[in-house]
């Protein structure tokens, strides 16, 4: 059920419904209920997926909590009794043996993510969200920051959630669940509030994302055809294109979940704004790069191996750069694995590992750039700051690219060919109307993106539905009317439409 | 205070539930297809409801009934008071629910089925459908119709709801879909599409084999159906297969009908094997090279199932029924302005 079909509103409208009818203890289960019906549109198969990690992850999460819980007893017990050294090598081999607990289920669930992502099999709809949002469960729960959960069908709501399951947010329990069991109250605000949300999803995915694909497929349809300027094109559409259809698939998703009374974390603050691309990966899918930061690059930075590593490299390259190297290593593997996570292909691996390079390169430069700031009498005024969100926008586009082909040579090959084919007339002599888009497609791309901004503009001094709830309510209902009209107008879908899926769907 | 605030409030939120009701409801007629002009097949089905719906004869079928017979030329020669519901590739199923929206209204004495349909056992294009469907009103039978016509990737709500199917016309809107938001203007005769021009019949393509020549099970149950309904509702039931050149009628799908209407006790002509009694000369009689009928041809073939409608299934003239004396009078003076317009517009002055 794609979250921008009739079927998805229609599920909606009677969920919200039946969800605040239910009694409040009863909610929850209503709503993974609902969440399985939702998963099984997609296909009964796909049940067995995730039904399959959630009993992994709740079996371990038991396991590894009544081992916590025994530790905590037995070191209770006997912290007068037992001399340190014997409590200490108890303490370890108990810890030990939830690593083991751990490292099976984990193993386990990248296996079923793994089988699931196989090219050529049909992948499970959001398998790699909702795998890393158990696993996190998991580390959380052997990390002690939170108490395994032990009735079994609260922790598959917070697995299946299903606004989630189409293409996360990755929530973390302890943010996710105080909400989503609570069985909040009817609230109109949070009904409009959600309507709204909604509403400008439709309007970011129907009107601006989908109708920007016709040229994006366009262009990357035909190599021979379209080479050089039309690649510079073409990164740059298609970098709105998958920002207009994330964010609004996501807008969709915390719309829904606030009209239950459910807060979801954000996964996206205005990224194409950032002045760096360290800023962007902090704006940008941000729950995704928390869960690698939070859970993989934790781990592999604390890992012994690395540690001796970095004593190593500390003795043999001095302090500071002997301190910088393990980091770059932890985050090789971070940004591989996060390319990975895309799609098990070269090009996502290349589009990580490239990540990681102009990370570690800037980190790198830091003082070069520093120094030449340092000469720039306007660095701090608005004029460079724009020239940094253009730089780091188009650094972004570059690797976007490795998006839009379906290898690491053609992607290359096309860029190269930005230098080489030297037919930047192109962007002036109406070539550009070739690749399908009409006048009125143009106009309201222009027209849809120019309020986009605009609101991005405005999200800077607090959120813009707050403070449209706040106006007077024939201008409320007015400019409701008009974002409901420009959807249905502007929006790309129904007959005749081979509506695109979600971007983020497939990962 | 507070209580009062909340009630404005709360009649503030009616009254733009309301209105944004209402605009939705006008931008969505401004936006659905006015079928007045060009492409009009799709304004057959509703100009029915117009009428006072006490007809003797209703054809049932697609072009080949809405083109192939004059009701004005039925009433003329033999004071039948007929209707032709067609529309465009109207499949087998549309036709049934057709039916059973008709005899909703009235029971006239003859319903005449054209079995050209039969070919096809599921829906082929989506606008036909649209122009079959969305023509009718509200009732079980237009639900039934939806649901039997819909091809993958239609939704029943877009039918419920057309801005949904047609939101994209706002950019090729014109001065008609102002001017037609609430009337259209008719553009049958009791249902029968005319054409006036000539264009002879020549180079019929050759049939091309099939590898199967039965009809789908769907279009016989379809059948069967029209068949039952009729039968429980005391309307006689006579098929035809109209005489059109092209596409192809097949001697084994013939066979079929053939087999079909001994077996069930019905009357079936194929007018293609009685062209010559019925004066069809190819080269004058159609507009479109042997598809179609023009008037010419229309009401020669009307002149023929006349004298069938009213020797073998005793359907009576109405002449000197007042009402019904006004209201084809009214018909045959804007038919004959249809036929000196075209005449005009295609040069055959």
């Amino acid at each position: 059920m794609l979250l921008t079909s009739y079927e998805f509103i229609g599920f909606l409208a009677l969920v919200i419904i039946i969800n605040y009818l239910c009694p409040k203890k009863a909610r929850k289960y209503f709503l993974l209920a609902a969440s399985v019906l939702f998963y099984a549109t997609a296909g009964l198969w796909g049940l067995l997926y995730i039904g399959a990690i959630t009993v992994l992850v709740y079996i371990s999460s038991r396991l590894i909590g009544k081992n916590q819980e025994a530790y905590a007893v037995w070191a209770k017990e006997n912290k007068a009794v037992l001399p340190k050294e014997q409590r200490k090598a108890y303490r370890e081999k108990q810890a030990g043996k939830r690593l083991l607990f751990l490292t099976v289920a984990v193993i386990l669930c990248l296996g079923v993510m793994v089988i699931g992502r196989i090219p050529g099999l049909i992948a499970p709809m959001g398998l790699s969200f909702y795998t890393l949002q158990a696993l996190g469960y998991l580390i959380d729960v052997n990390r002690e920051n939170i108490k395994p959960e032990r009735n079994f069908f609260k922790l598959s709501l917070f697995i299946g959630f299903f606004p989630q399951l189409v293409q996360g947010p990755i929530s973390r329990y302890e943010e996710l669940a105080p909400s989503l069991f609570e069985g909040r109250d009817f609230d109109i605000k949070n009904i409009s509030l959600g309507v709204w949300r909604i509403m400008w999803g439709f309007f970011k995915k129907l009107v601006i994302a989908d109708r920007l694909f016709s040229g994006v497929q366009t262009i990357t349809s035909d190599t021979s055809k379209y080479r050089g300027a039309y690649i510079l094109v073409l990164m740059i559409l298609f970098s709105l294109e998958l920002y207009a259809d994330f964010s609004g698939g996501i807008d969709i998703v915390i719309g829904t979940a606030k009209a239950l009374g459910i807060d979801v974390q954000e996964n996206f603050i205005r990224p194409y704004f950032s002045k760096s691309l360290k800023e962007y990966w902090r704006r940008w899918h941000i729950t995704m790069c928390n869960w690698f930061r939070n859970y993989l690059f934790y781990s592999v930075s604390t890992a012994k191996w690395l540690q001796k590593f970095s004593k190593f490299c500390r003795k043999r390259m001095g302090e500071a750069f002997g301190k910088r190297l393990p980091l770059y290593v932890a985050t090789f593997i971070v940004w591989g694995a996060t390319g990975l996570w895309h799609g098990f292909t070269w090009n996502y691996f290349v589009w990580g590992l490239s990540n990681w390079f102009i990370l570690m390169l800037s980190e790198e430069l830091e003082p070069v750039y520093e120094k030449i700031r340092g000469h720039i009498p306007f660095a701090d005024k608005l004029p460079y700051r724009l020239f940094q969100m253009g730089r780091t926008f188009l650094l972004v586009c570059c690797m976007n690219l490795f998006d839009c082909y379906s290898s690491v040579g053609d992607t290359l090959g096309m860029f190269g060919s930005i230098f080489t084919e030297g037919n930047f007339g192109i962007l002036f002599d109406g070539s550009l109307a070739g690749i399908g888009y009409s006048l009125s497609d143009a106009v309201i791309i222009a027209a849809g993106l120019l309020i986009m901004l605009c609101v991005s503009l405005l999200q800077r001094k607090g959120s813009v539905r707050e403070r449209i709830l706040r106006l007077a309510p024939p201008a409320r209902y007015a400019l409701f009317t008009c974002l409901l009209v420009a959807v249905l107008l502007f929006g790309i879908y129904g007959v005749g439409y081979d509506s695109t899926q979600f971007i983020y769907n497939r990962f | 205070m507070e209580k009062k605030k909340k009630i404005k409030n709360r009649v503030i939120f009616i009254i733009s539930v309301i209105l944004i009701t209402a605009f939705l409801l006008l931008l969505q007629r401004l936006l659905v297809p006015k079928y007045v002009d060009g492409i009009v097949e799709g304004a057959f089905i509703e100009e029915y409801y117009r009428e006072d719906k006490d007809f003797n004869v209703v054809f049932l079928g697609d072009c080949e009934v809405y083109e192939n017979f004059s009701t004005v030329k039925l009433w003329d020669d033999y004071g039948i008071n007929s209707y032709i519901r067609g529309s465009a590739e109207q499949y087998i199923w549309q036709s049934y629910y057709l039916l059973e929206d008709t005899l909703y209204y009235e029971k006239p004495d003859v319903v005449v089925f054209n079995i050209q349909s039969l070919q096809f056992s599921e829906s082929q294009n989506e606008a036909y459908n649209r122009m079959s469907i969305e023509g009718m009103r509200w009732s079980p039978a237009k639900v039934g119709s939806i649901l039997a016509s819909m091809k993958e990737g239609e939704h029943f709500i877009e039918y419920v709801f057309p801005i949904l199917r047609y939101h994209t016309r706002w950019s090729e809107l014109t001065g008609d879909d102002f001017k037609y938001m609430f009337r259209k203007k008719p553009v049958t005769f009791n249902g029968y599409y005319m054409r006036v021009d000539v264009k002879p019949a020549e180079n019929i393509p050759n049939p091309r084999p099939l590898g199967d020549y039965s009809f789908g099970d769907n279009a016989w149950k379809y059948l069967d159906k029209i068949v039952e309904k009729c039968d429980r509702e005391g309307v006689e039931l006579l098929l035809i297969k109209a005489p059109s050149l092209y596409p192809y009628w097949y001697p084994e799908w013939d066979e079929q009908v053939v087999k079909y209407a001994e077996e069930h006790g019905l009357r079936y002509i194929n007018f293609l094997d009685h062209t010559d009694e019925i004066g069809i000369d190819y080269s004058k009689d159609t507009y479109d090279a042997g598809l179609h009928m023009n008037l010419s041809g229309a009401e020669k073939c009307s002149a023929y199932i006349g004298r069938i409608l009213r020797d073998e299934f005793g359907v009576e003239s109405r002449r000197g029924e007042e009402k019904l004396e006004k209201a084809w009078d009214a018909e045959r003076a804007a038919y004959n302005a249809e036929i000196e317009r075209q005449t005009e517009v295609y040069g055959l002055k």
